[in-house]
Parts: C-alpha cells; sequence; structure tokens
C-alpha cells in the first residue's frame, strides 16, 4: 500500500495526539492562576499590615513579625510570590529571548527565585524564632 | 535551476505594537506585563527589606532611611501603583478566565474600573500611610 494511503487511513485523533505545543502548558496555566489567586489575600494583608507600621520603629515591627500569624503569611506570601514571579517572567522571556540565552536566562531566572524565597524565609523564621 | 523564490524575496512581517494606535485594551495589557517586572524587582526589595531586619537594628535603619528618601518614596509610590494595578488587571484576567466579559463593552467598562481602581487604591494607601505616621 502507498504510505500516503496509510497515513489518509489514521483518524483525525490519532494524526493530532502528540502534537502542537500544549504539553505541559496545563499545568503552568492552572500554576499561575492558583498562586495568582492565594496572592489576593496575602498582598492585601501584606499591604494593610505595611501601612499600619507606618512610622514604626524597628521594635515594634519585630515585635509584629514576630506574631505567629504575621510569620506564617509573611512566608506563605514569599513561597506565592516568587513562584508567581517564575511563572510570569517564563512566560516574558519566552517571549523575547531566544536561541541559547533563553535557556540560560530561565534557569538564572528560577535559581535566583529559590535563592531570594529561600533568603527571605529565613530572614523571617530568625526572627520569629529567636528568643 | 532556480533559486527558491521564499529565499530571495524578504518575508512578509506581520504588523506588531508600533503600527497599531494604542487602545486601553493594549495598553492595559502592556502595562500588566509590565507591571509583573516591576513587581519581581519589588520582591527583590521585599527580601532585602526582611534580611535587613533579621541583621539587626543598624542595617534595617539604613535599608528605612533609603525608603524614606524622597528618591525611595517616588519609587514606592510608583510600586504602589504598580501592585494595584497588576492586582486589579489579574482579577480581571481571572474573571477572564471564567469565561465572562468578554462583549466588547464589558472589556471596557472592565478596563476603566481597572484603571479607576488602581488610582483610588494608590491614593487612599498613602493618605493611610500619611495618617498612620502622624
Amino acid at each position: 500500500m502507498d504510505p500516503k494511503n496509510i497515513e489518509n487511513m489514521r483518524t483525525p485523533l490519532a494524526r493530532a495526539i502528540g502534537l502542537g505545543s500544549a504539553k505541559e502548558g496545563v499545568g503552568a496555566w492552572w500554576a499561575e492562576r492558583v498562586s495568582a489567586i492565594a496572592l489576593v489575600p496575602l498582598t492585601l494583608w501584606f499591604a494593610a499590615s505595611i501601612i499600619a507600621h507606618t512610622g514604626s520603629d524597628y521594635a515594634t515591627f519585630i515585635i509584629w513579625l514576630r506574631t505567629p500569624l504575621a510569620a506564617i503569611l509573611m512566608i506563605l506570601l514569599l513561597i506565592a510570590a516568587f513562584y508567581h514571579t517564575v511563572l510570569g517572567l517564563q512566560v516574558v522571556i519566552e517571549d523575547y529571548v531566544h536561541s541559547q540565552a533563553k535557556f540560560a536566562t530561565m534557569i538564572a531566572v528560577r535559581l535566583g527565585c529559590c535563592a531570594l524565597a529561600t533568603s527571605g524565609v529565613v530572614a523571617i523564621l530568625r526572627i520569629a524564632l529567636s528568643s | 535551476m532556480t533559486p527558491s523564490p521564499t529565499t530571495t524575496r524578504p518575508r512578509p512581517l506581520s504588523p506588531n505594537v508600533q503600527i497599531y494606535r494604542p487602545q486601553l485594551t493594549s495598553v492595559l495589557s502592556i502595562l500588566n506585563r509590565m507591571t509583573g517586572i516591576i513587581l519581581s524587582a519589588c520582591a527583590v526589595v521585599l527580601v532585602i527589606w526582611l534580611v535587613a531586619a533579621a541583621w539587626g537594628p543598624q542595617t534595617y535603619a539604613a535599608v528605612q532611611g533609603a525608603v524614606a528618601s524622597w528618591v525611595g518614596r517616588i519609587v514606592l509610590f510608583g510600586a504602589t501603583f504598580a501592585f494595584f494595578l497588576h492586582l486589579c488587571g489579574g482579577i480581571r484576567h481571572l474573571v477572564w478566565d471564567t469565561v465572562h466579559g468578554f462583549e466588547l463593552r464589558s472589556i471596557y467598562v472592565s478596563g476603566w474600573a481597572v484603571v479607576a481602581a488602581s488610582v483610588v487604591l494608590t491614593v487612599a494607601a498613602w493618605v493611610a500611610g500619611a495618617l498612620m505616621a502622624g
């Protein structure tokens, strides 16, 4: 049989499976939305807390950050914010950076965000748990 | 053999952003991306600020001094507006994800609502901050 005819006998679904760009895109799409929803209350709480502490001295600010609620929400804010940042910057990089630079930039952004989020979390834990 | 016409003739290019007249829809789309990049930088400042607080009163005072300077305040005001624009624009996107508000009228109503809410929230945040500072 002519190979062209064999190709014609395949169903449209069989030809479409495995093609196209959408392989792991759905996961990234959902992760961006879920982190965005988490960031709505977290960032509003953060903004309100910062406004409430305008003009506060170091001691007052530290006392606030040592309360369990503030420490927990601050850590959650850092994790959600940097997770959302990685996903957002990935889209920007994919659009404007090409060739090998794209791969290198993406790795740098991911490692940088991991390092920053970890640094922030450790800083909060040091403040919250130090006696 | 004659060369393929595609290799000798320049390929046609589709019109890009510099061709079109800016509209509310396109400007807000670009601003959502730009504010996202600005907020990434703000997240770095947030970590510097927290690490400074963990380091001790002197380091914290140095960072706090930079934020309280005139340049710091202008940057912080811009960051506040970028935050509210990205927040309101993000909520608009989440509504779109539920397949609602795609009619031309709805898109313009929600677009102007995002602009108005961002301005009002930015001013309200700074007025509240000024009142707290006394």
